[in-house]
């Protein structure tokens, strides 16, 4: 399973360039400070890593500060300066539409998607490439094998028949990467993506070897927010209990200390989820329906509502553990502003439909704040959550997790037969489709989906290996109370 | 003849964020390779990236008094390879 694959130097810039933003807020002069900050990280006279000289170092890490400022590259205009910028992103009132944008500059490095043939061809007398082509692409030259790539359809037949796999398919790794066919490089090589199509599942983002595809940070509105004296309130995904070397109290005394009045966990919102979900899955068995899917992972709804249509009436009408937790925290205090904290870029989009939701942070973002602050997690104080969630709902990150909670709290003459979707690609939503067609699903009747692999613990805003990630988390879960069933005892 | 290395991948939280999470396979993979050769330990800060910005070079990780900068799973195996022999 590719899990947690962001090239590792392009999340070591981003998060860099995080830091210094965010060292830059607390500072004296924002704006200023923001605008030099390609230039710190590029003094006169460094070494250039990457790129040919250090203007374009400079310049695309100009770009890459855009990005974390929350605004869209591709519509930044090159003339203004960051500090011009700064101070725009300190004036919004709500965080930009669209969460991901691409710097295209660091794009231009891939050839677009083909076929190619390369020198292993030996010219063979049996000619598999020849004769599988469909499209009649393929004729020999001088002895080898040659493309018509206007007859090409990059179908890639010949890549499997070549005997000495000689023929080989050029990939673009967002385009490659993208479950939706959202990211393309268009005719002048940058990248686009079609936001009409794209489900926010951060796949790209942790694709591109060049870090091109960026999330628009909110973290300029969130310390804005606590710099006005707002009752900022925290809530945590569950996913976030395996991401940072500390307690689970721990990280709720190291958020406080980032200015946040309060912490949340999402598990909480997770609990009502089960219950409701549960009952809503009896429902909908006993009205004699063949299936049913959960409806917790923003990726997968966007899909359903933009690509699988057919699905919505087997999707469970449930709504998220964000959506119960933020509702809880706006009832309890209406004078909240709420950040969620989140795995993965897909949420953003679902906050932005959830006006109970103001404002989204990744790890990646939350780890660049403690290392702006200098908060070192594991020596902080234990605080506890004033509502203890159950063992299930702490367990929702991890693939499989959200069923095996479902299946906990059915009555025993409803049997549920999980399927695990564990990652959504190409081949996942052909299944899915089918499902949706057929009415029926042969393989179970309780289907669970995951846009990444692993559950939310391979999110793209994650920061802890996975492994390591899933061990913390399950230790946790294992410390927690699990969810009792009433009725089962009764 | 008898040298024994030792390794310590700094997991403070700078280091962590900034790379440390994904040298933590270090320490299932070394043992491995070299066995009882090579030590090799999670620690808490070693206090490296508190000066000035030195946070940009983290992840820090120490083989025996080696101090090594934006640690990698392959710079930290080259520097066991080297002073092992």
């Amino acid at each position: 399973m590719a899990m947690n694959t962001t090239p590792k130097q392009t999340s070591h810039l981003k998060r860099e360039i995080l830091v210094r933003l965010i060292k830059a807020y607390l500072g004296d002069d924002f704006c200023e400070n923001t605008r030099l900050i390609p230039y710190a990280m590029r003094p006169k006279g460094s070494e250039v890593p990457y790129r040919c000289c250090i203007h374009k170092e400079r310049a695309i890490l100009r770009d890459r500060t855009v990005a974390g400022l929350g605004m869209s590259i591709e519509d930044a205009d090159d003339s203004e300066l960051l500090s011009t910028l700064a101070a725009k992103s300190l004036e919004r009132k709500e965080p930009e539409e669209n969460p991901l944008t691409v710097l295209t500059t660091a794009c231009k490095g891939c050839v677009p998607s083909r076929i190619y043939v390369t020198d292993l061809c030996q010219g063979c007398v049996a000619r598999p490439c020849v004769n599988t082509c469909k499209f009649g692409a393929i004729s020999i030259e001088n002895g080898k094998s040659v493309i018509n790539p206007d007859k090409c359809k990059n179908c890639g037949m010949c890549v499997q028949v070549c005997p000495y796999q000689a023929i080989t398919k050029i990939i673009v790794p967002c385009e490659n990467a993208c479950p939706v066919g959202a990211i393309a490089k268009g005719e002048d090589g940058h990248a686009k993506i079609d936001f009409e199509k794209c489900i926010s599942c951060g796949k790209c983002v942790a694709a591109c070897p060049f870090g091109a595809v960026h999330e628009k940070s909110q973290i300029i509105d969130i310390l804005k927010n606590i710099k006005a004296g707002k009752k900022v309130i925290a809530m945590v995904a569950p996913a976030i209990m395996g991401q940072l070397p500390c307690k689970p109290t721990q990280l709720k005394d190291a958020i406080i200390k980032l200015g946040f009045a309060d912490v949340y966990e999402v598990a909480q919102g997770a609990d009502v989820t089960t219950k409701t979900e549960a009952k809503e899955f009896e429902e909908r068995l006993e009205a004699g329906a063949e299936f049913m899917t959960t409806s917790c992972c923003a990726g997968y709804n966007e899909l359903v509502e933009k690509h699988i249509p057919e699905m919505k009436p087997f999707r469970s009408d449930t709504k998220t553990p964000l959506y119960y937790t933020a509702e809880i925290v706006k009832k309890e205090h209406p004078d909240a502003v709420t950040v969620f904290f989140s795995p993965c870029n897909a949420k953003r989009k679902e906050a932005m439909q959830n006006p109970n939701v103001d404002f989204v942070i990744n790890y990646e973002e939350l780890g660049a704040w403690f290392v702006a602050l200098g908060v070192q997690v594991s020596e902080c104080g234990e605080i506890e959550f004033n509502t203890e969630a159950s063992a299930e709902a702490r367990n929702y990150a991890v693939t499989g997790g959200v069923a095996k909670a479902v299946q906990t709290m059915l009555p025993e003459h409803i049997p549920a037969y999980p399927v695990v979707i564990n990652g959504l690609d190409k081949q996942s939503i052909r299944d899915l489709k089918k499902y949706a067609k057929n009415g029926v699903c042969e393989l179970g009747n309780l289907i669970e989906v995951m846009a990444c692999p692993g559950g939310c613990l391979g999110g793209n805003g994650t920061v802890n290996a996975y492994k390591q990630a899933l061990k913390q988390l399950t230790g946790y879960v294992n410390e927690s109370k699990p969810l009792v069933n009433t009725e089962k005892i009764n | 003849m008898d040298k024994k290395v030792s390794v310590k991948v700094c997991l403070g939280t700078t280091c962590f964020v900034m790379g440390s999470a994904n040298l933590q396979e270090l320490i299932e993979l070394v043992p491995r390779k070299y066995g009882d050769k090579v030590e090799v330990t999670g620690v808490p800060c070693l206090g490296l990236c508190s000066i000035d910005w030195e946070f940009s070079k983290a992840p820090y990780v120490k083989v025996n008094d080696d101090v090594i900068k934006e640690a990698t799973v392959e710079k930290v195996l080259k520097a066991i390879e080297e002073k092992l022999n």
